[in-house]
């Protein structure tokens, strides 16, 4: 009986001792952190997709409560809950453009050619590194959905052609396809910026035109007539300074003989002496 | 003799895939004639492309520059036959990325006598003017890397080279370019063996061979001069012997520290192939324009060892070597560390060791489809490396790259496919680490 008490004793004395160092550390190394910020983060998606611009979350709700950015940053949270947000913290919503991923490519598999059928791990980047995974143009896009996989908000999915295609209402513009794509054809672009060159590739004329339908063959005749500069050929490639966005018009994707520069409002439009596509089928192996 | 043969040096672990050399191991080195268009890029080796010294339309004799090397860590190309250069273009390269290239038309009339000469006293050269002259000879390393090989001649300072080995292993099934040069050339080899010797500044040089090319060694033991300053050692044939830190192991007993060159432990290695073009051109001042370029393969009818010029088409080479109407897959070096290429217009390049050719898969030998990991560890067992190429997968299937390689050192994994070969669930690892590798890459890349 007695050697129980003891053991009772000594653990409750102990349990005390401890305690105690304990409440003094607490007081000793609190940490201020305003309680604001658990608040503002319970009001945030939660995605940590790092489309504002921060490491997560978190660090976007500490730069609320301290001023640094503004709710309307993030893209992904609902338009109430970002209101909801300002009115909390008293603060402007601000406004962000939302901004989406573009794919530089339209060389689905009914018009781009394919020299060798890759076979292996599917995954793009993989096939990138087995001479250039047989696509034609070494520049376009391979089809093989790496970006379809990262996508944590099912924006991107890969059509009939085995083109990925980005559903505008869905990207939050994390840039997790930008950083996935092995050919580098993902950016992340402004919806108003409406023009848009869907091709890299850097060979001239018919070299282009081979292996790829709709790839941009240089010709510069959207450059000629484009106004202030909009649009300059750079190795063979039409390239447009955005910051000259509001230059553009339709009228470019009229002058492109292939459809390579398009004009994305509702949909994809192309101009009317644009290389027409009938062809559904993927073209054979060459 | 007995005891010998079961006490080859060798490297621990490594495989044994069945080695298809006896298709051509025979077949004397045969020269190729000039295909009409050769396409030369300017970029055949690590470092940066050369620069072009020639306009489209000029004519050009066989054996020119044609391409100046840019700084140190690059090296010149030459005329590979007299023709005219018809433009400077990107073209198909058998990595993926399209590269400028120098389009030469080959006046199929001319002798193709090599008129080029820039004669060296290869008696009186310093080490550093046999270095220049390498680099002017556009020597990169044949055996596949194509490293320029003048700058391998130069180890950094802090690094006291005391042996130089010749590499004659060949491990790779199908190849015997090598094999063949060995048998062939011993002369160049010994003569190439003494410059670099001389340039580096060593005294021993060890030729390894695997003990499959015996009639090599015999023939190069026959050759060689009677200051013992060279020997030559069968060492035992396993995969992947020729890899210049598992010879190290075998003939010195060295260790390679990880991330570092061979000179960290006293050797340079140099593939028997390169030593033999150096003594061979070195003495005459000519450039790299050719190379012995093993055919092999079910796909082919005529296998052989083609002395081939360089920026041949590899299509070309196919014909002439006459690939049967069911050949399906193509690879550019030995099945098990080559590449697949995905167009015939690529061309043949300087470290470009051979091409095995294979028909349509049967389904009877044909890989099954991948099954998960089992743990059986004969991935651990095959890794020349000693690394864990179990766990590298499991990482890789999971997309944790970075771990990869900080904790399991990836980057010292040298893409031999050994894993790959042993492993019962036909887990494709070696892809899984080249991806990570790539990404990785890309990762550093934009953290700078």
């Amino acid at each position: 009986m007695l050697n129980i008490l003891i053991a009772v004793g000594f653990m409750a004395v102990l349990g005390l001792v401890l305690a105690t160092v304990l409440v003094i550390a607490n007081r000793r190394l609190y940490v201020y952190e305003d309680p604001k910020i658990d608040l503002v983060e319970d009001m945030l998606p939660h995605a940590n997709c790092g489309a504002c611009g921060t490491a997560g979350c978190r660090v976007f709700a500490e730069k609320l409560v301290t001023g640094e950015s503004q709710p309307g940053a993030c893209t992904v949270n609902s338009a109430e809950m970002n209101q909801q947000i300002a009115s909390f913290l008293g603060v402007e919503l601000g406004s962000q453009e939302q901004r989406v991923a573009r794919l530089a490519c339209a060389g689905g598999n009914n018009v781009a050619r394919r020299h060798g059928d890759y076979q292996g791990v599917e995954s793009c980047r993989a096939a990138s590194l087995v001479s250039g995974g047989g696509k034609g143009c070494v520049w376009g896009c391979l089809g093989l959905g790496d970006c379809e996989r990262v996508c944590d908000f099912d924006a991107i999915f890969m059509d009939a052609h085995d083109l990925p295609q980005v559903i505008n209402d869905k990207c939050t513009a994390c840039g997790d396809c930008v950083d996935i794509c092995p050919r580098d054809l993902f950016s992340l672009q402004p919806v108003s910026n409406k023009l848009w060159v869907a091709c890299k590739n850097l060979e001239k004329g018919e070299a282009a035109e081979a292996e790829c339908a709709v790839a941009c063959n240089g010709c510069g005749r959207c450059a000629l007539d484009a106004p202030g500069n909009l649009i300059a050929i750079d190795h063979h490639l039409a390239v447009i300074d955005y910051t000259k966005n509001a230059l553009a018009s339709r009228i470019a994707i009229e002058r492109c003989p292939t459809g390579a520069i398009v004009w994305l409002e509702d949909g994809v439009q192309k101009g009317h002496d644009a290389f027409k596509i009938i062809r559904k089928e993927p073209l054979p192996l060459q | 003799m007995l005891n010998s043969l079961f006490n080859r040096k060798s490297f621990k672990h490594g495989v044994r895939p069945q080695e298809f050399k006896e298709l051509t191991n025979k077949l004397p080195i045969r020269r190729l004639p000039f295909a009409s268009t050769l396409i030369v890029p300017l970029s055949q080796h690590a470092g940066k492309p050369s620069v072009p010294l020639v306009k489209p339309g000029q004519e050009v004799v066989r054996g020119q520059p044609i391409a100046a090397a840019d700084g140190f860590l690059s090296v010149p190309q030459h005329a590979p036959a007299t023709g005219r250069v018809e433009s400077i273009q990107l073209m198909p390269s058998a990595r993926g990325p399209k590269t400028q290239s120098l389009i030469l038309h080959v006046y199929q009339a001319s002798t193709q006598q090599e008129l080029y000469e820039n004669a060296h006293d290869i008696d009186t050269l310093s080490p550093d003017e046999i270095i220049q002259a390498v680099q002017e000879a556009g020597m990169v390393g044949l055996g596949g890397a194509a490293f320029p090989t003048h700058v391998k001649m130069k180890p950094p300072p802090e690094h006291e080279v005391d042996t130089l080995v010749a590499n004659g292993c060949e491990c790779e099934p199908y190849l015997t370019c090598d094999h063949r040069i060995m048998l062939e050339q011993p002369g160049n080899l010994i003569q190439g063996i003494r410059l670099v010797q001389r340039a580096l500044g060593v005294e021993r040089a060890v030729i390894g061979i695997e003990d499959n090319k015996i009639d090599a060694v015999r023939a190069i033991a026959e050759h060689l001069p009677n200051d013992a300053a060279i020997s030559v050692e069968a060492v035992q044939t396993k995969y992947p012997q020729g890899a210049e830190k598992m010879l190290i192991r075998s003939l010195l007993g060295r260790e390679v520290p990880p991330g570092q060159f061979p000179s960290a432990v006293g050797v340079s290695v140099f593939n028997v192939g390169t030593l033999a073009q150096i003594g061979e051109l070195l003495p005459h001042g000519r450039g790299v324009i050719e190379r012995v370029v093993t055919v092999s393969g079910p796909g082919v009818a005529k296998p052989g060892n083609y002395l081939v010029p360089v920026g041949t088409p590899i299509r070309f080479l196919l014909e002439f070597a006459g690939v049967t109407s069911n050949a399906h897959e193509v690879i550019l070096g030995g099945p098990m560390m080559g590449m697949s290429v995905a167009a015939l217009d690529v061309p043949v390049t300087k470290a470009m060791s051979g091409m095995v050719v294979f028909e349509q898969q049967n389904p009877d030998i044909e890989r099954g489809p991948t099954m998960p990991c089992i743990r059986c560890g004969y991935c651990v067992d095959a890794c020349p490396m000693h690394l864990n190429p179990s766990m590298l997968g499991l990482l890789a299937a999971a997309g944790d790259y970075p771990t990869m390689a900080s904790d399991y050192h990836l980057n010292d994994c040298f893409e031999c496919g050994s894993c790959s070969y042993v492993c019962p669930s036909n887990i494709p690892l070696v892809q899984y680490f080249r991806v990570a590798k790539s990404v990785n890459r890309d990762l550093a890349q934009k953290a700078t």
